[in-house]
C-alpha cells in the first residue's frame, strides 16, 4: 500500500519530488499502517487528528508567515457541528464530518476576511479575539451542551456498510482522512499557488509589485487552513464521540502552536512529529498531574532557546535537505 | 527438618484457609481526578490515598484479593477523562474508576464505563443526573449530589427564616442546575427568589455581582458555583460586609479545603451542607489523623476523600463474595444488594438508581473565636436524616427504577 | 442625590458599578502598563506577565507565612523579588531573542508561564491560600450610593499613583528619554556611553515588578492560587492591543476605561462580561489598526 501511495503522489505532482521526502513519506505511511497492531488505536487516532490540525495550522504559519492564535475556533466548531449532525440530525458519519468541515470553512472565510487586513502581532490578536467570541458562543448556544459538551456521539457506519465502532476500522478511516489532508496540503505548498504564498511570506511588497494580490492569496490559504482544522476537529469528535469546550478554548490554539513548533515550522513532516510528541507526552504523563504543565513549559523553553527549527527542522538542517 | 516443618505448616494453612489457596482475585482501581486544577485539593491525590487506605483497612491481601491503585489527571476536561478511562479499560485492565470530580467528565466516564461493562464509583462529581436521566447499571454515585446540597442548604435556611434569596450563578450547566434545584426548595418551603445573576465562568471579580446582591436586600445570597469562583465570591463578600449587613451567605458546594484556603476570618458564618466532616466523631477523627499523616501537604480529608474510602470498602466486600471483578454490572448489582456499613458514613444502602444513601449535615463555619485550632472549622446546625437527604427514587427519572 | 433609572437599573446602583469598574480597571491598568513598557523597550510580548502577577501575590503570602512579614513591607519587597527573578530571566534567556521574530519571545514566555504555574501548583495546590486585608484598611465607607470597602479605595489610589509615576518617568525625565531613544536606535545610544543592555534588563525587571505589585494588591481580595493570572493575561493583552502596543498612556487610560466598560456589562449582560473586551478589540483593530493611542501602524 505504501509504495502505491508514494507512486500516486509522484504522478499527482508531475514533477521530480525530493527523494528524501518520498522516503520519509513511505516510512510514515508504513509506520501508520502497522502502528495499530502494536499500539492502542484510540491513542493513534488522537495523534492523527492533531497531526492534521497541526499540518493545517502549519500551512498558515509555515508557508504564509501568519501566526493565528485562534485556530481552536475552527477545530472546535468543526467538532461541535459534526457531533451535532451525527447525534441529533442522525446524519451518516461521513456527511457529519463534511458538515463540520464546511462550517469551519465558512467561519474561516468570515474571520479570515477580517483578520488578513492586519499584519504580525495584530493579526494574531484579531484571530485570538474572534476565537474568544466563538468560545463565548459555544458556551451560550444551547446546542453545544455547555461544559458537558455533546456526549455519546454515535460513530455510525462508513458509507452505511463498515461498522466504525470497531477501533481498527475507525483507525483506517481516520488514517485515510489524515493522508488525504496531508497530501492535499503537500500539493498546495508545492503548487504555483504555494510558491506565491512563500513569496508573500518573504517579501509582501515585492509579491505585490510582481502583480500578485497578496490579500487574495492570504485569504485562500486562511480558508484552506481553517477548513482542514475543521476536518481534524470533526474527525476527532467522531473518534472520541464527544465535542467539548476544550476544543474551542484558547489553550487549544496554544497547543497547536506548540505542536508545530516542536516538530518544525514550515516543514512538511514537522507538525506530524510535533503532534506525536505532544500527544504521547500528555498521554503517558497524565498520572503526574501538574508536572505535565511543567514539562510542557520546559519543552517550549528548550525549543525556543536551543531547537528553534524543531525536530524535523533540525534533522533537515543536518541533511541539508527540506523535509 | 526445618524446611519440612515449614512445608507442613504451609500446607496446613492452605487447607485451613481455602480462600488464600485459590488464585488471588485481581482488581485494579483507577482514580481519575483533578490532580492539578481547582479541585485538586478537595479530590485529586487525596483520593488515591483514601483508596489505598481502604484496601489496607479491608486487609485485602489477607482475603485473597490483590488490589492495585493507579491515578490520572483529567484536567477537568471530558475529552481527556473519557480518553484516559478508555485506555485504562482497553489496555491496562482497570476494573473500577473512582472519584472523578467535575460533572461533565463524570457523565462522559459513566458512558464509557457502561459501554465496557466496568464499574464507576463516583465520589467527586455533583450532578444528580448521574442517578437520574443519565443513570447506569455500572455507576454508583457515592457521596453527594446537587439535589442533596440544594435540599440541605436551601431547605434549612428557609426554615430558619431566610425566605428571600438572590443567586450568584456560575454561567454553566452545573451552576444552572444548582440554582434550579435550590430555587425549587426555597419556593416549595414558602420562600421567594428575588433575583439571580449569571457570572461568567470562571471569574475572579465578583464585586459587581455582590453589589447587585446587596442591593436586592435578599436575606440569603446563594452561591451556585464551585472551586475558585466560590472562594473568590466568599472572599469578596467579606470585604463588602455582606454578612455584617445582615445577609447570609449560602455556599452550595463548599469543601473543607476551600474554607482552609479562605481562612476563618473570611469564611465565618457561611452555611453549607456536607455528608462528612472530619471532626464529627471518633471514627472520623481517627481516619482523618491517619490520612493527614500520609498526605504530602498534611491536609485533612474532605468528604470526597471519605466517599472514595467508603466506596472502595464496599466494593471489596462485594468482591469478596463474587470473587471476580470481570462483570461490572454484576459487581454493582451485588453492591446494591448488600447494605453498606463503614466507620465514616455509618449504615446505609445503595439504591436501584445507583444513589448511595446516608445522612447529610448542615454546618455553619465557626468564627475565629469559636475555633479551637487548625482545621476546626464547622459547627453542626442540623442533621438531615438519610430518608430525607436525597432525591426520592421516583423523581429522578432513572430508567433502572422499576415502577 | 437625584435618582433615575436606566434600563431598569437605578442611577444609584449604576454609580456603584462604575466605581467598581474603575477599581478593576486599576488592575488592568497596572498590568497592561508593565506589558506596554516591556513591549515598547524590548519588543517582547511578555506572556509570563500573568504568572508574574501571581508570583507577586505568592511572594506576599510566603513573606507573611514563613517570615511573618506583613502587607506593607510586602508591598515593596514582593515586587522587588519578582523584579529580580525577571532580571534573571532576561539575562539568561530573553536577551538572546531580541533579533528574532516576536513569535519566539511570545513562545518562550508562554513556556515560562506554564512552568512557573505548574511548579507552584505542585507545591501549594490549586485551591488557594489565605491572605487577609491589612487591619488598617478593613471595613468600608458608606458613600451614599454604595458601600465602598476601604481596601478597594486604596487599590485605586495606589494604582493611579504608580501608573502616573511610571508615565512621568518615561515621558518626562532624562532616564525616560534615554529609554525611548534606546528603543529607536540602540547603537546610537550605546555610542553615547549609555549601557543599553543593562537599561533593557532593568526595564524588564521594572515591568515585571509592576506585575508583582499588582499581585500583592490583589492578594487580599482575590483567591491567591497558581492559576490566578492565567486567564487574566489574555484580557490584559487585549487591553494593551486596544490601547496601542507600547503606548504607556494608552495602556493606562484603556485599562481604566475597559474596567468601566466591563463593569457596565456586568450589570446589563453579565454573561458577556468576559467577552466584551474582545469584541472591542476586534472593532478597534479593524478601525484603528495601531490601537487607540498607538503612534504608528
Amino acid at each position: 500500500m505504501a509504495t502505491v501511495t508514494a507512486g500516486e503522489i509522484r504522478a499527482a505532482t508531475h514533477e521530480g519530488l525530493p527523494r528524501q521526502q518520498v522516503v520519509a513519506f513511505v516510512i510514515m505511511v508504513g509506520a501508520l499502517v502497522a502502528a495499530p497492531f502494536f499500539f492502542y488505536p484510540v491513542f493513534l487516532m488522537k495523534v492523527l487528528c492533531f497531526a492534521l490540525f497541526a499540518c493545517a495550522f502549519n500551512l498558515l504559519i509555515g508557508y504564509v508567515g501568519l501566526l493565528s492564535f485562534g485556530h481552536a475556533a475552527y477545530f472546535g466548531m468543526g467538532s461541535y457541528v459534526a457531533a451535532h449532525a451525527a447525534k441529533v440530525w442522525g446524519l451518516p458519519t461521513e456527511l457529519a464530518i463534511l458538515a463540520g468541515t464546511a462550517v469551519a470553512g465558512v467561519l474561516g472565510v468570515v474571520f479570515g476576511w477580517l483578520a488578513i487586513k492586519r499584519q504580525g502581532i495584530y493579526f494574531a490578536m484579531i484571530t485570538l479575539a474572534l476565537a474568544q467570541m466563538v468560545f463565548f458562543f459555544s458556551l451560550q448556544a444551547p446546542f453545544t451542551g455547555g461544559e458537558d459538551g455533546i456526549q455519546s456521539v454515535p460513530r455510525g457506519h462508513l458509507f452505511g456498510v463498515i461498522d466504525l465502532r470497531s477501533d481498527l476500522a475507525m483507525y483506517f478511516f481516520v488514517l485515510a482522512i489524515f493522508l488525504m489532508g496531508f497530501l492535499f496540503i503537500y500539493r498546495v505548498i508545492h503548487s504555483p499557488f504555494g510558491q506565491v504564498l512563500k513569496a508573500i511570506r518573504e517579501n509582501e511588497a515585492r509579491a505585490t509589485s510582481l502583480g500578485y494580490r497578496p490579500d487574495h492569496y492570504k485569504l485562500t490559504a486562511f480558508v484552506l487552513s481553517a477548513t482542514l482544522a475543521g476536518l481534524a476537529g470533526a474527525t476527532k469528535a467522531i473518534v472520541f464521540q464527544l465535542a467539548s469546550l476544550t476544543d474551542v478554548h484558547w489553550s487549544m490554539s496554544g497547543e497547536v502552536v506548540l505542536m508545530t513548533l516542536v516538530g518544525g515550522l514550515g516543514t512538511v513532516f514537522g507538525p506530524v512529529v510535533g503532534a506525536l510528541t505532544i500527544v504521547t507526552m500528555q498521554n503517558y504523563l497524565a498520572s503526574f498531574g501538574a508536572w505535565v504543565t511543567v514539562i510542557q513549559g520546559v519543552i517550549f523553553i528548550v525549543c525556543v532557546m536551543a531547537f528553534r527549527r524543531g525536530v524535523i527542522g533540525e534533522i533537515a538542517n543536518v541533511l541539508k535537505k527540506p523535509l | 527438618m526445618f524446611r519440612k516443618m515449614l512445608l507442613a505448616s504451609a500446607l496446613a494453612l492452605a487447607i485451613a484457609a481455602p480462600a488464600s489457596a485459590q488464585s488471588p482475585v485481581r482488581v485494579k482501581f483507577g482514580v481519575l481526578s483533578d490532580m492539578s486544577g481547582i479541585y485538586a485539593d478537595a479530590t485529586g491525590q487525596g483520593s488515591v490515598i483514601a483508596a489505598q487506605m481502604a484496601i489496607e483497612d479491608f486487609q485485602a491481601s489477607q482475603k485473597g484479593i490483590q488490589a492495585e491503585v493507579v491515578g490520572a489527571d483529567h484536567q477537568n476536561r471530558p475529552d481527556v477523562g473519557s480518553n484516559v478511562v478508555r485506555q485504562w479499560f482497553d489496555r491496562e485492565n482497570v476494573d473500577v474508576v473512582l472519584d472523578t470530580p467535575t460533572s461533565s467528565v463524570a457523565l462522559a466516564v459513566s458512558e464509557v464505563t457502561r459501554e465496557r461493562n466496568k464499574v464507576f464509583l463516583n465520589s467527586g462529581a455533583a450532578s444528580s443526573d448521574l442517578t437520574g436521566s443519565a443513570c447506569s447499571p455500572n455507576t454508583i454515585h457515592w457521596t453527594y449530589d446537587t439535589w442533596a446540597l440544594a435540599n440541605g442548604t436551601g431547605g434549612a435556611l428557609v426554615a430558619e427564616g431566610g425566605d428571600t434569596w438572590f443567586f450568584l450563578t456560575a454561567d454553566y450547566a452545573f451552576g444552572h442546575a444548582l440554582e434550579r434545584d435550590t430555587s425549587n426548595f426555597v419556593t416549595s418551603k414558602g420562600g421567594r427568589v428575588i433575583g439571580a445573576v449569571r457570572t461568567p465562568f470562571p471569574s475572579s471579580d465578583f464585586s459587581s455581582f455582590l453589589l447587585q446582591a446587596q442591593a436586592s436586600r435578599a436575606k440569603v445570597i446563594g452561591l451556585a458555583n464551585a472551586g475558585g469562583d466560590t472562594i473568590n465570591s466568599i472572599k469578596q463578600a467579606g470585604e463588602f460586609g455582606i454578612t455584617q449587613g445582615g445577609q447570609r451567605l449560602a455556599g452550595l458546594l463548599v469543601f473543607d479545603t476551600d474554607i482552609h484556603s479562605l481562612g476563618l476570618r473570611t469564611a465565618q458564618g457561611l452555611v453549607l451542607t456536607a455528608p462528612f466532616y472530619w471532626d464529627r466523631d471518633d471514627a472520623t477523627r481517627a481516619f482523618a489523623a491517619r490520612y493527614e499523616q500520609r498526605h504530602p501537604r498534611r491536609l485533612k480529608p474532605t468528604y470526597v476523600h471519605a466517599g472514595v474510602y467508603s466506596s472502595v470498602m464496599h466494593y471489596l466486600k462485594a468482591l469478596e463474595k463474587t470473587r471476580s471483578a470481570a462483570d461490572g454490572a454484576k459487581m454493582v448489582a451485588e453492591m446494591k444488594a448488600m447494605p453498606t456499613d463503614d466507620p465514616l458514613f455509618g449504615k446505609g444502602e445503595v439504591r436501584q438508581d445507583g444513589r448511595k444513601i446516608h445522612p447529610m449535615y448542615l454546618y455553619q463555619v465557626k468564627t475565629p473565636a469559636e475555633s479551637r485550632g487548625a482545621w476546626d472549622y464547622n459547627k453542626l446546625l442540623r442533621t438531615i436524616p438519610a430518608a430525607e437527604a436525597f432525591r426520592p427514587l421516583r423523581d429522578g427519572g432513572c430508567s433502572l427504577v422499576r415502577s | 442625590m437625584m435618582t433615575f433609572t436606566i434600563f431598569g437599573v437605578s442611577s444609584v446602583a449604576l454609580f456603584g458599578q462604575l466605581l467598581l469598574g474603575l477599581i478593576n480597571g486599576a488592575f488592568y491598568a497596572m498590568l497592561s502598563l508593565g506589558l506596554a513598557v516591556i513591549f515598547g523597550m524590548l519588543n517582547i510580548i511578555n506572556f509570563t506577565h500573568g504568572a508574574q502577577y501571581m508570583m507577586g501575590a505568592f511572594v506576599a503570602w510566603m513573606l507573611l507565612d514563613y517570615l511573618g512579614i506583613g502587607y506593607w513591607p510586602a508591598l515593596v519587597l514582593a515586587p522587588v523579588i519578582v523584579g529580580i527573578t525577571g532580571v534573571i530571566i532576561e539575562r539568561t534567556m530573553l536577551h538572546r531573542l531580541y533579533k528574532l521574530d516576536h513569535l519566539y519571545g511570545l513562545l518562550l514566555t508562554f513556556g515560562l508561564a506554564l512552568t512557573i504555574q505548574g511548579l507552584l501548583r505542585n507545591q501549594y495546590g490549586a485551591s488557594g491560600l489565605p491572605y487577609a486585608i491589612p487591619d488598617e484598611l478593613r471595613g468600608g465607607t458608606n458613600l451614599g450610593f454604595m458601600f465602598l470597602p476601604n481596601y478597594r479605595g486604596w487599590v485605586v489610589v495606589a494604582s493611579l499613583v504608580v501608573c502616573l509615576t511610571t508615565w512621568f518617568v518615561i515621558e518626562r525625565t532624562k532616564l525616560g528619554a534615554y529609554l525611548r531613544a534606546a528603543t529607536e536606535n540602540p547603537t546610537l545610544v550605546q555610542a553615547m556611553g549609555i549601557n543599553v543592555p543593562r537599561m533593557i534588563t532593568l526595564t524588564y525587571g521594572t515591568g515585571v515588578g509592576l506585575a508583582g505589585l499588582a499581585g500583592v494588591l490583589a492578594a487580599p481580595i482575590y483567591s491567591v492560587n497558581p492559576n490566578m493570572g492565567a486567564d487574566l493575561i489574555i484580557v490584559v493583552f487585549a487591553v494593551v492591543v486596544i490601547g496601542g502596543m507600547g503606548s504607556i498612556l494608552g495602556s493606562i487610560v484603556t485599562g481604566f476605561g475597559l474596567g468601566v466598560v466591563e463593569g457596565l456589562t456586568k450589570v446589563f449582560y453579565p454573561e458577556a462580561s468576559a467577552t466584551v473586551i474582545f469584541v472591542i478589540m476586534v472593532i478597534v483593530l479593524l478601525t484603528k489598526p495601531a490601537g487607540l493611542f498607538g503612534r504608528n501602524a
